[in-house]
């Protein structure tokens, strides 16, 4: 009972039980302890001698960016365009993966539970692992370039796509399908005529969606060979060229946010 | 033109012929997007070069390593993958709460309802600048200045934090139900009564799911920023990779995986506690 009584005999209020308050307590303490053995961890494994001058660091870092060498920008257009490339086919790659794997995984529309439990082993799998990490594969498999950022761009969008795809049919209405499957149509024609209709506009919000993660992620493929603006990115920075690596910061900062305003104004439109 | 396609499809569906309704009206708008995207497909297929004989070269490859996840070798780098798991762990725990604790005065900022212009434009640049640029990217930044290591990586996971978590929360408070906030200053409330007695307890249970869901992601980015040399596991694994270890590195993608899925699972039970 979380009401108590004073020793006057008037009872007080109380929010919790004892027991409960004891367990809260009990509960942030070990919550505690756990964040400062993590910390200590981290502490061990860190040179502090190179953190003690970080600021000064920074503050070099910060002059040799600063002025941007503008007359750079020429040459990224063609990265660019290659990483847009990388993150719209790849979005596709992605969305077409993904369509069949979610109708699979969901509970309403999948042919058999087994089936069900390998396309969410596929989702989740593909979920688990970053882009960087399907592009570092995928650049041992085929090679550096564009092509690898493509494919792993695709297969992290597999998961992502197929997760809320699958749970937006799960979501749909049962009486369309009901009425659909009472004019005595196959399981396509129902799939086609009750489920398609009701997701596709979720599936096309998740796609524009996705796209603009895409994007996000796509600057970055480069790093590991993956082909884009990732790559001068890679280039410039082993080159130390830092006044050139803040043009090219800028340059995603702008395509991040045209992006995301144009996805936004579509998914808008749409729905 | 959209009445003539309704028109169209009214007139055969007199005749017997339903057609359905299109997702997007108007046939010279259909065209129209079809003749982009085709347009956009022709040049971007056009400038992709792919260098065949490399792909069927590695094709081999690709053969190797789905056979390495078969057998994958936990224990030929064993000491290795310990150490990069540990390290990813604690930096994901430390930097998920400081980054929560900083974006909760973030996110008040960046919430038009309850803060003056200037703070919210400051907070909303901060979002902005956190969100737009990826973790590898913040992490080269945070490794010159820090040094090699996972503090590095901590402080590169808290600030992605501070913009992921600021942002929704910002977005909670500002379509949250203003009665309560009222109400609560109805009774001569001062703003921290307001904050804590109004505000809070509308969006608490939100933002602990979205703590626990960005505790995962930050688990999923420290496998990467390793690449960079901000610690974690992700050094475990390029290196693994880039020496054709192919057992090792399908040993730590299952372990990221497993551990992926038991944060999901332990996460949706917090979820179904807090609601």
């Amino acid at each position: 009972m979380p009401v108590s009584t004073s020793s006057a005999g008037l009872p007080l209020w109380q929010r919790r039980t004892t027991a409960a308050q004891w367990l809260r307590f009990a509960a942030w303490l070990f919550g505690l302890c756990l964040f400062l053995l993590c910390w200590k961890v981290i502490s061990d494994n860190t040179m502090w001698v190179f953190v003690e001058d970080a600021g000064r660091q920074g503050s070099d870092l910060l002059r040799r960016m600063l002025p941007p060498r503008w007359e750079y920008a020429e040459k990224l257009w063609r990265p660019m365009w290659d990483t847009l490339n990388i993150a719209t086919l790849g979005t596709a790659l992605g969305v077409l993966m993904a369509f069949p794997v979610a109708f699979l995984a969901a509970r309403n529309t999948t042919p058999h539970p087994l089936v069900r439990s390998l396309a969410l082993m596929i989702i989740v799998s593909s979920r688990s692992i970053n882009s960087l990490i399907w592009a570092m594969l995928l650049v041992t498999i085929v090679g550096p370039g564009v092509l690898a950022g493509i494919i792993a761009i695709a297969l992290r969008s597999i998961g992502f796509v197929g997760k809320l795809l699958y749970e937006a049919v799960e979501e749909i209405h049962p009486t369309p399908v009901e009425a659909i499957s009472a004019t005595g149509a196959s399981r396509l024609q129902v799939m086609n005529y009750a489920v398609l209709p009701q997701v596709l506009p979720a599936f096309a919000g998740i796609s524009l969606y996705r796209w603009d993660i895409n994007i996000r992620e796509s600057t970055v493929l480069g790093l590991v060979g993956a082909g884009g603006i990732g790559l001068a990115l890679n280039a410039s920075i082993n080159s130390l060229a830092w006044s050139q690596v803040s043009v090219i910061f800028v340059m995603i900062f702008a395509t991040v946010i045209v992006s995301e305003w144009v996805s936004a104004r579509v998914r808008r439109a749409m729905i | 033109m959209s009445l003539h396609a309704s028109e169209g499809r009214l007139r055969a569906a007199r005749q017997g012929q339903w057609r359905r309704q299109p997702f997007i009206t108007g046939a010279g708008r259909r065209w129209a997007l079809a003749v982009a995207v085709l347009a956009y497909l022709v040049l971007a297929l056009g400038s992709v070069d792919v260098n065949w004989a490399r792909v069927a070269e590695g094709a081999g490859r690709a053969v190797n390593f789905l056979a390495a996840f078969t057998q994958p070798d936990f224990t030929s780098r064993q000491g290795d993958i310990i150490d990069g798991l540990i390290e990813s762990l604690t930096m994901t725990l430390t930097s998920t709460v400081i980054g929560v604790l900083l974006a909760i005065p973030v996110g008040l900022g960046a919430a038009r309802n309850i803060a003056p212009l200037p703070i919210y434009a400051l907070c909303r640049a901060i979002i902005a600048v956190s969100r737009t640029f990826q973790e590898i990217i913040i992490a080269i930044l945070f490794v010159v200045m820090f040094g090699f290591g996972p503090l590095a990586g901590m402080i590169t996971l808290a600030f992605a934090t501070i913009g992921f978590m600021a942002k929704l929360l910002a977005e909670d408070i500002e379509d949250l139900n203003w009665r309560q906030v009222e109400a609560v200053r109805a009774t001569g409330a001062g703003w921290w009564q307001v904050m804590n007695h109004a505000i809070q307890p509308q969006v608490m249970p939100r933002l602990i799911g979205l703590s626990m869901y960005r505790l995962d992601i930050n688990f999923r980015e420290s496998s990467v920023i390793g690449i960079v040399g901000a610690g974690g596991i992700g050094a475990t694994l390029n290196t693994s990779l880039s020496r054709y270890e192919y057992g090792t590195a399908a040993a730590i993608l299952l372990i990221i995986i497993a551990i992926v899925l038991a944060s999901e699972y332990a996460s949706s039970h917090v979820r179904r506690f807090t609601q």
